[in-house]
């Protein structure tokens, strides 16, 4: 487990581990002061909310092929119900990938053509081609830094990808991952609301799902992420 | 070549949490105040409950200045540079952090403001940590009181006294200092589990009581109640029951016709004359260059932006910059250890779902001079937190507690029975000033607009260390008493950017040792006033908030009643 000493206030777990290094970031700022403009309008564009069976935005289809057999593994549809899959965890992160989140395109790049060379090397296959236990194999490797290739280390690839898996699995609908509730219903969570009663706040009396959506409620502007 | 605005009796810098509480004593005493805020207005439609968006990609439709120029940190002066974190969540909108903040409204308690003589009168001077250079405050809380006071009706705080005049009612917090009278509103009500918590902690011997909160429990000022809906930490509110001062003391300013706030305003310089007196301050608005002048300059910009801006105001009359011939600015710096919390793990399902991080019970036996000090190796303590409010996404990033892997079908399986079974505590405790914590300017790393940005060189010492271990052991015992099966100490880690950010700009009598004057006005430039938590020199056990938000009023009031002598040189 990482060590969440340094969270941000009030005990929420850090969003993005980024870790820009200083370097890189004295590069950044050199650049964004070079442009010269003043930042005060970054709101990324709005992204509708598309139905199923869009393609991929940014990822190629021999990388987005790679990423879902990822998060199929990191959280796979079993007896417990619909895994990331169906959630459309990877979708998510393709979109992200072309916006908010576009400055980790490179580190998927290079982080899904590694997995795919160390799954060959080690196991004999692409990635797409092991076998379920293998391809958990190789994720565990990834896990504890054992997979070579990467850039910088395997794992720091691997916590990549399953922050942004979660995110698409568990995030707001509205954002193209957690497809049909399928993430909030795996962990009962019972649905945005904007008003909460007492009596819902019992405890061993969780409501009923109302399965909706932030933006379901017209009184929200859409977008802004 | 700046363009000159026409001239105001009071320039603003930050309309944020703290500056917008003293646009309107300033307001209403007729003198025309503008509020320089580099921020846009947000409001209802902006607050939607999305956890992606507020809590996790760091509101992208703000300003977001504070993500572009997030301070620096290195432990000390010879150890590498921490990995600069991407987000520093403090907001810039009219409102500022208040916008989303928890809301969490304390009061300090009489020990904080006497932190050097109370702690030698009772266990000696040799008490006071190594290094530390922490000072008495110039009043105590009693000097305060009707600020706070003020700032509780007029922002609109609930909450349950427990002690009026001298008076101990055991249903609010019994160590707290006598207030005048109640709060305007009944507390926020608790939930399922925090009234299981509660009961817990009585049945330790413990004193529980439901914490103060900028929220309305009920309506309030043209505002309804709270409706609990779970997205307030790091969202704002779509019913306008959090008390920020967006809607409460802003537009009361707003509303005497001489309060004028001027958006997407990015303070870059308080400028001085010969004298080195402030005559007003220079920003830029799409890429245009301004002066607002003005007789009198509150700087209240947050604490990492308050030391920075006064770093970067260098003059013939300041040449190590702007109220720094003392070499005072950037020292006395703190923050809140908000670290070393317990995670817990219970067998049944809390439903904690829905809620308000402010809607909880809090224990304040362990914190402050609350419990006696002869037996242990450190002074202070700190308070113990238990909320609501669960997000989906925080919820299945739960720690495993080592019961299943992170990822697969094992973890599905946890999460799936206990993503509702856990909770984080919040234990905020005692942080002193030390010698060789400081802030200054970065040498390398620059903001979007070429200026330095702020450098924390700090690190928790010993007295913060022990005291984080003290209060883990409490919360375990806590936790163990409600039935917790498992709980896992998080760790302290270091002084990174905080939001609980304190000096740099202290106040007291003495101008060796402190930037402003007990009324909040610097020693050198009298007619520049420094507000937020930057001129505290002491953070007791509890979020700063409502504190800075009575100084602050205070300051301004002070300026009112001495305007000849101040503002009209
Ligand atoms: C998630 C979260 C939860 C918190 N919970 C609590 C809590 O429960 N209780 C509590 O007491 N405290 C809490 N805090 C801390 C609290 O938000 C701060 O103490 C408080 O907002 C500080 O007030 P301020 O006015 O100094 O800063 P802000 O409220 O941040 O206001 C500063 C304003 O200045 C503006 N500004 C900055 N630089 C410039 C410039 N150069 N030119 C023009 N304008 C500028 C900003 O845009 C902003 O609007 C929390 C903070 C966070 C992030």
């Amino acid at each position: 487990m990482a060590n969440r000493s340094d969270d941000p206030p009030n005990g929420e777990p850090q969003p993005e581990k980024t870790g820009i290094s200083r370097r890189e970031l004295l590069k950044r700022a050199g650049m964004a002061g070079a442009a010269g403009a003043l930042p005060l309008s970054a709101a990324a564009p709005a992204v509708p909310s598309e139905p199923a069976q869009e393609p991929f935005e940014a990822l190629t289809a021999a990388e987005s092929d790679t990423l879902e057999a990822i998060v199929a593994r990191l959280i796979p549809s079993d007896r417990n119900g619909p895994g990331a899959m169906e959630a459309r965890a990877a979708h998510y992160i393709d979109r992200a990938l072309a916006g908010p989140l576009a400055s980790s395109r490179n580190a998927y790049a290079s982080g899904l053509a590694a997995v795919d060379r160390y799954a060959e090397e080690s196991r004999g296959a692409p990635f797409i081609e092991l076998g379920p236990e293998a391809q958990d194999a190789v994720l565990g490797d990834m896990e504890f830094d054992r997979a070579t290739g990467f850039n910088p280390d395997s794992s720091t690839f691997f916590e990549l990808v399953r922050t942004h898996t979660i995110e698409g699995t568990f995030c707001d609908p509205y954002y193209g991952g957690n497809a049909n509730f399928v993430g909030w219903d795996l962990i009962g969570y019972p649905g945005v609301r904007t008003v909460v009663t007492a009596d819902e706040q019992r405890m061993e009396r969780t409501p009923p799902s109302n399965r909706r959506s932030a933006y379901d409620y017209p009184m929200f502007t859409k977008g802004g992420a | 070549m700046a363009q000159t605005l026409p001239p105001a009796d009071v320039a603003i810098v930050g309309v944020g949490a703290v500056g917008g509480v003293a646009a309107l004593p300033l307001a209403r005493a007729g003198l025309v105040v503008v509020g320089l805020e580099a921020g846009p207005w947000l409001g209802p439609r902006d607050f939607a409950p999305d956890e992606l968006r507020n809590n996790v990609r760091g509101w992208p439709q703000s300003a977001q200045k504070a993500n572009r120029e997030v301070p620096t940190h290195r432990p000390n002066a010879s150890a590498p540079y921490s990995p600069r974190r991407a987000i520093h969540p403090m907001m810039n909108a009219v409102g500022g952090t208040s916008l989303h903040y928890w809301g969490q409204s304390w009061r300090l308690n009489p020990w904080d403001f006497r932190v050097v003589s109370e702690t030698t009168r009772r266990y000696g001077a040799s008490r006071i940590p190594p290094g530390s250079t922490v000072e008495d405050w110039p009043f105590g809380l009693d000097e305060l009181e009707p600020y706070y006071d003020n700032v509780e009706r007029e922002v609109g705080i609930s909450g349950q006294a427990g002690n009026i005049d001298g008076t101990i009612d055991p249903r609010g917090n019994i160590f707290e200092g006598p207030r005048s009278r109640s709060y305007p509103m009944p507390p926020l009500r608790g939930s399922g589990f925090t009234e299981h918590m509660a009961d817990a902690a009585r049945g330790l011997g413990w004193h529980p009581f439901p914490g103060p909160a900028a929220i309305t429990s009920e309506a309030y000022d043209g505002r309804p109640g709270c409706v609990f809906h779970g997205f307030c930490s790091r969202g704002g509110c779509h019913v306008d029951a959090k008390s920020s001062t967006a809607v409460s003391t802003i537009p009361k300013a707003q509303e005497t016709g001489d309060f004028n706030i001027l958006t997407h305003a990015h303070v870059t310089r308080i400028e001085v004359d010969d004298d080195g007196r402030a005559t007003g301050v220079t920003f830029i608005r799409d890429g245009q260059e301004y002066f607002q002048p003005a007789r009198a300059v509150l700087l209240a910009s947050y604490t990492y932006e308050n030391v920075r801006t006064l770093l970067l105001s260098t003059s013939d009359a300041y040449p190590r910059g702007l109220a720094n011939n003392h070499g005072q600015v950037g020292r006395h710096y703190f923050s809140h250890a908000t670290g070393a919390g317990v995670t817990a793990l219970f067998p049944f399902e809390l439903n904690n779902w829905y809620g308000a991080a402010a809607q909880g019970v809090a224990v304040d036996d362990w914190a402050d001079d609350n419990f006696d000090h002869a037996g242990v190796d450190f002074i202070g303590g700190g308070n113990l937190w238990i909320y609501t409010e669960r997000r989906p996404i925080a919820a299945a990033r739960m720690d495993t507690f080592g019961r299943a892997p992170r990822w697969g079908s094992e973890w599905k399986a946890f999460i799936r029975e206990n993503a509702d079974r856990w909770t984080n505590t919040y234990i905020q405790k005692t942080t002193l000033p030390y010698e060789d914590n400081y802030l200054d300017l970065d040498p390398e790393v620059t903001d979007p607009l070429g200026f330095p940005v702020c450098r924390i060189t700090a690190d928790f010492k010993d007295n913060e260390r022990r005291i984080a271990a003290f209060m883990q052991e409490r919360m375990v015992e806590w936790f163990t008493a409600a039935g917790a099966i498992d709980t896992i100490r998080l760790g302290l880690g270091t002084m990174g950017p905080s939001t609980h950010a304190y000096g740099g700009t202290r106040m007291g009598d003495d101008p060796d040792t402190n930037v402003v004057d007990r009324w909040g006005f610097s020693h050198e430039a009298g007619n520049l006033g420094v507000l937020g938590a930057s001129v505290m020199g002491t953070s007791g056990a509890r979020n700063p908030t409502l504190t800075a938000q009575a100084l602050a009023w205070r300051t301004a009031e002070h300026l009112v009643r001495n305007w000849r002598t101040i503002g009209e040189v």
